[in-house]
C-alpha cells in the first residue's frame, strides 16, 4: 500500500501536467475574478473566502480522472486488482497520493492568492486549517467519483456532475469556517464539522470506491 | 407467497398489467376531483387570496420528489443485496419521474414565491436542497446512460444512489447551517394540532392519493418498457448471424 502511495506520488511529480495544472488553474482562477467583478478591495475581501474555497474544490475536481484513468488504460489497475492487497486498500492510496500532490499544494498556494483578493487578517490561519482538512475530503470523495466512472470513455464532464453535488456539505463547512471568522464569530463548530466530514469520508470513501471499482472490472 | 415473488419478470409482467389499467384510471379520477376541488370548490386564504391554490400542486410534488428518491435508495439495495434485475429497472424508471417531480416543486414555488415573498427565487435552506436534489437525479441519469453493459451500470447507479443519499442528507443540514429561510415549516402532519384547514387538508390528501397513484402508474409502464427493452434485446442477440 505504501509502495502504491509513493509510486502514484512520484508519477505525479514526474509525469508533468497532472502536478502544476491544479496549481495553475487555482492561480489563474483566482486571477479572473478582479476581471470579472472589479478591483473594489471591500467587494474583494468580502468575497475571497468563497472565491479561494470554490477555486481549490474546483482545481482539485481537474485532477481527479487521472487517479485510475491512466492505471486502467494500460492495464495496471487489472494488474493492481490481482495483488494481494485489497481493492480498498488501493483505493484509498490513490486518494491519499491525490491529496498530498494535489489538496496540499492548494492548500500551501492559498494564503499567498488571499493576499491578492485582500483577505481580511483573521482569516489566514483559518483558511489554512479549513483548506488543510477540507481538501482531505476532497481527495476522497472525489476518488470514489473516479472509481463510479473509470469505465467511461471520455468522462470528464459526467464525473464533474457526478461529483459536484457531493462536495455541497464540504463546500459549506469550508468556506463559513473562514467567512464566520473574517466576520468575528467563532469558526470552531464548522471547521468541526469539516474535520468530521473529511474523517468520515477517509474511513466510508474508500469502501463504496471498492465497490464502485469491482463493479467496473467484472 | 411472498413479495420476492415478483422479482421473476413473468411474474412481475402478469401483475403489474392487471394493475395497470385500474392505477390509471384511479390516479386521473384522484387528479380531477383533487384539483377540481382544490381549485374551485374552495375558499380563498384571507391573506394569500386565490394563490394559495398553488398548494394543490406544489405540496404533493415536492412530497413525491424526496419520496421518490428514497423509493429508488431502496430498490438499489434490493438490487445490490439481492440482485433482482426488476429491482433495479424499477430504480432505473422512476428517477426521470423523481426529476420532473423536482422541476413542478421548483416552478410552482417560484410562482407562489413571487406575489408572496416578493421574489421567485431566494436562497432559502428548502429551496437550495431541492435545486441539490434535482442535481443528484440529474447525475444518476446520467450515470444510468453513460454505461454501456446493463449490470455494471445497475451497480454504479445503486452505489451512487446509496452515497448520494447520504450526501443529500448531509446538505440538507449543511444548508440549515449556513443560511435561515423564508419558507415556512411543514404544511402536514398526522401528530401535530397545527396545519392547513380542514377546506384545504381534504382536496389535498386527495391531491397527493392522485400524484402518488400517478407516479405509481408511471413507474409501472416505465418499468414494464424497460423489460420489453431487455427481451427485444436479448431476442436480438440470439437471431443475429454468428
Amino acid at each position: 500500500m505504501l509502495a502504491l502511495f509513493k509510486r502514484d506520488v512520484l508519477l505525479a511529480f514526474r509525469s508533468g501536467g497532472g502536478f502544476g495544472l491544479a496549481l495553475a488553474f487555482f492561480l489563474i482562477l483566482v486571477m479572473f475574478v478582479p476581471f470579472g467583478v472589479g478591483t473594489d478591495r471591500a467587494i474583494l475581501a468580502r468575497i475571497a473566502p468563497g472565491i479561494l474555497w470554490i477555486g481549490a474544490l474546483l482545481a482539485c475536481l481537474l485532477s481527479l480522472d487521472r487517479i485510475f484513468q491512466l492505471d486502467a488504460e494500460d492495464g495496471t489497475l487489472d494488474v493492481l486488482a490481482t495483488s494481494p492487497l485489497p481493492l480498498e486498500g488501493i483505493a484509498a492510496a490513490k486518494a491519499a497520493a491525490h491529496w498530498l500532490t494535489t489538496g496540499l499544494p492548494l492548500t500551501i498556494a492559498a494564503p499567498f492568492l488571499g493576499y491578492l483578493l485582500g483577505l481580511p487578517q483573521a482569516g489566514y490561519l483559518w483558511l489554512i486549517l479549513s483548506l488543510l482538512t477540507g481538501t482531505v475530503a476532497l481527495s476522497f470523495i472525489g476518488m470514489f467519483g473516479a472509481a463510479l466512472t473509470v469505465g467511461v470513455k471520455r468522462g470528464g464532464l459526467l464525473l464533474s456532475l457526478l461529483v459536484l453535488p457531493l462536495y455541497v456539505p464540504t463546500l459549506i463547512f469550508g468556506a463559513l469556517t473562514v467567512v464566520r471568522v473574517t466576520e468575528g464569530l467563532e469558526p470552531l463548530s464548522p471547521w468541526m464539522l469539516l474535520t468530521g466530514l473529511s474523517l468520515a469520508s477517509v474511513v466510508a470513501m474508500p469502501v463504496v470506491g471498492a465497490m464502485a471499482l469491482r463493479a467496473n472490472l467484472r | 407467497m411472498s413479495l420476492w415473488e415478483y422479482a421473476n419478470p413473468v411474474k412481475f409482467m402478469a401483475l403489474s398489467g392487471r394493475i395497470l389499467p385500474a392505477a390509471t384510471v384511479l390516479s386521473a379520477a384522484c387528479l380531477f376531483i383533487g384539483l377540481f376541488w382544490g381549485f374551485f370548490l374552495t375558499p380563498d386564504d384571507y391573506k394569500q387570496g386565490s394563490t394559495v391554490k398553488i398548494i394543490f400542486l406544489h405540496v404533493p410534488s415536492a412530497l413525491m420528489a424526496i419520496n421518490i428518491w428514497l423509493m429508488m435508495l431502496v430498490t438499489s439495495l434490493v438490487w445490490l443485496v439481492r440482485r433482482h434485475h426488476v429491482s433495479a429497472l424499477a430504480a432505473r424508471a422512476a428517477a426521470p419521474i423523481g426529476i420532473t417531480m423536482t422541476l413542478i416543486a421548483l416552478f410552482t414555488g417560484a410562482i407562489w414565491g413571487k406575489p408572496m415573498w416578493g421574489t421567485y427565487w431566494a436562497w432559502d435552506p428548502r429551496l437550495t436542497s431541492f435545486m441539490i436534489l434535482f442535481v443528484f437525479y440529474l447525475g444518476y441519469i446520467a450515470l444510468w446512460q453513460a454505461i454501456e453493459e446493463a449490470d455494471t451500470a445497475a451497480d454504479l447507479t445503486s452505489i451512487l444512489c446509496m452515497v448520494g443519499s447520504v450526501f443529500a442528507l448531509l446538505s440538507r443540514y449543511a444548508v440549515n447551517f449556513w443560511n435561515q429561510g423564508l419558507h415556512q415549516g411543514a404544511s402536514l402532519s398526522v401528530d401535530q394540532e397545527t396545519h392547513v384547514d380542514n377546506a384545504f387538508y381534504l382536496p389535498l390528501v386527495v391531491c397527493i392519493a392522485g400524484f402518488v397513484l400517478l407516479f405509481v402508474t408511471l413507474v409501472l409502464l416505465r418499468t414494464r418498457t424497460h423489460i420489453r427493452q431487455r427481451r427485444a434485446q436479448a431476442l436480438m442477440v440470439r437471431e443475429a448471424p454468428h
